[in-house]
């Protein structure tokens, strides 16, 4: 039976092959999403000395598993309200527009050594280009709600998006420098031989510059004042109602697995094994390469995203400028200065001979 | 032929969206109409093999311009029936614009055809292998390296044209000085006050 089926997938033409793999890769993200909002909730709970949801059992068993469903069922079954005077087709359309970058940018994410559906040469280009365009979904839905407390969260997403996507972009500059290419596959590739040789290790201060501005372009805290409840109520989708709100939900939780999943990728070595080529551990199924080691990795850096929902405050609008302009974009400039000279002194992933 | 179908569905699109651009009654749908131009024309781009160039233009002009200019639409209230008084006392000059380009397009075609060259070539595939984007960076650094150069001063000089025109330094305003907010100590700030307790009457 395998084998048959194996055959059958071999005879499949490649449109095919892909098109059961976006399905794949979409399906289990949704599902993902589901459980990830399970798990903020559990975990926050326990950071507050909470339970947190523990009522909705899956099969009388496991407290709590089935909230995330319950909740997407309450969702679907209430009443979308359209505010008077709202622009319908804006309104309807920029929830769409927030979901699809969200889920367009797993085309050329590698998940394992031999799975990618698009190996793109300028994969690294796209995933900029579509997390820029999340920016639309909010400031759409803030002008169409009609309504002023949209507006202004749609207004300030706008202006912080727009400040954090420079410092990731050239964040990415030196990563692109560090491997020699923007294919995503060449990216993780470069990165073999073992934790130290990892991008995170040379390009430390970028890592840490990308995800700061990961966390501000997904809006999540302690970035979100688009949202901010106790200034301006819910921000750009105070308005939005039932699944048309799940569907932003949708999209805010699918881009944070999707920039745990390229922090992962850039500067840890996505799919590789921490350990690949140490002696001992190396040699066992440890050292490697596969899918489990880009989820291990993607799950720690989701966790780091609840904690510091978890734990800080948050910031105020004119902090967030002052820290994306003056302090992000200023460390990724000098850095990209040294890896120059790094680069000249052929130290560290620029000593590789392929490199020259 | 896969390609030529679908080069004419999205420069059908493509003008179907600059047509709607100019004749939207609401702003922001217009800007909304240029954001779709710059996708189809991103599109058409691949299509020819550009692809460096087809994703930076969704980059630049969809992610970032296209937001500020939204950003700038929607903040102000726009009089469109005002705007829109001018519109046929410059249409002559719409008109001139539109027949020049035409005349330009028309020239090149005219003297690539009388030259030889296949003016409507569909372009050879290339191998997987092949990196527009490494491609375009061997010739930007090498042989344009100085034109390159000069239009990035000339874009640094722009940018710091714009800051200093918009730049005002008003006397007496409040500002925060970060450094000294972040130096401050308890002591300048709370001072503890001994109270001697009150006799019981």
């Amino acid at each position: 039976m395998p084998q048959t089926l194996a055959i059958a997938w071999a005879s499949l033409p490649g449109i095919a092959r892909t098109t059961v793999w976006i399905v794949i890769v979409t399906v289990v993200l949704i599902l993902c999403v589901a459980f990830l909002t399970l798990w903020e909730r559990k975990v926050i709970g326990w950071m507050q000395l909470r339970r947190g949801p523990n009522r909705v059992r899956i099969l009388g068993l496991f407290p709590g598993l089935g909230q995330p469903f319950a909740d997407v069922f309450k969702l679907l079954t209430k009443e979308v309200v359209i505010p008077t005077n709202a622009n319908k087709l804006i309104f309807w359309v920029a929830p769409m527009i927030a979901l699809i970058p969200a889920f367009a940018a797993w085309a050329v994410i590698p998940l394992s050594p031999d799975l990618v559906i698009s190996q793109a040469n300028a994969g690294l280009l796209y995933l900029l280009a579509l997390t820029s365009m999340g920016v639309y979904g909010v400031i759409l839905a803030g002008w169409a709600a009609n309504s002023k407390y949209a507006f202004l969260g749609a207004l300030r997403s706008a202006a912080q998006m727009v400040a954090y996507e420079i410092a990731m972009g050239f964040a990415l500059v030196g990563v692109l420098m560090a491997s020699g290419s923007m294919n995503l596959g060449t990216i993780v590739r470069a990165q073999e031989g073992g934790v130290l040789s990892q991008n995170w290790f040379w390009l430390f201060p970028l890592l840490i510059v990308y995800f700061i501005s990961g966390v501000a372009e997904t809006n999540r805290a302690p970035f979100d004042v688009a949202e901010g409840e106790s200034e301006i109520v819910a921000g750009f989708h105070v308005e939005y109602s039932g699944i048309a709100f799940a569907l932003f939900f949708l999209a805010e939780y699918a881009n944070m697995i999707l920039i745990s999943a390229l922090t992962a990728v850039f500067f840890f070595g996505g799919w590789l094994s921490p350990w690949q080529g140490y002696p001992l551990l190396g040699a066992t199924i440890l050292g490697q390469p596969s899918f489990f080691w880009l989820a291990l990795k993607m799950f720690a850096f989701l966790f780091v995203f609840l904690w510091l929902r978890a734990t800080f405050p948050r910031y105020r609008y004119d902090q967030i400028m002052r820290l994306g302009w003056k302090a992000l974009i200023p460390v990724t400039l000098v850095w990209i200065g040294v890896e120059m000279v790094l680069a000249h002194y052929r130290v560290g992933p620029w000593a590789r001979p392929w490199f020259h | 032929m896969l390609v030529q179908i679908l080069f004419y569905i999205f420069g059908t699109l493509l003008v179907v969206c600059a047509l709607g651009l100019i004749t939207a009654r609401n702003p922001v749908y217009s800007a909304l109409f240029l954001v779709l131009c710059f996708f189809n024309s991103a599109v058409i781009w691949l299509l020819t093999g550009a692809e460096f160039l087809a994703i930076v233009l969704v980059l630049v002009y969809v992610g970032a311009v296209m937001v500020l200019f939204l950003f700038v639409v929607m903040m102000l209230d726009i009089n469109v029936a005002e705007l829109r008084r001018g519109f046929t006392r410059f249409a002559w000059l719409g008109w001139l614009t539109a027949a020049a380009l035409v005349a330009e397009i028309v020239m090149v075609v005219w003297s690539h055809g009388r030259s030889g060259l296949d003016v409507a070539r569909t372009p050879i595939p290339e191998p997987a292998s092949y990196s527009n984007t490494a491609a375009l960076g061997q010739v930007i650094y090498t042989r344009f390296a100085y034109p390159f150069e000069l239009a990035a001063v000339l874009l640094l000089v722009a940018i710091v044209a714009a800051i200093a025109l918009t730049m005002r330094h008003r006397q007496g305003l409040k500002v925060q000085d970060v450094s000294r907010q972040v130096s401050v100590r308890a002591a300048d700030r709370v001072r503890i006050v001994k109270v001697k307790a009150e006799k019981r009457p």
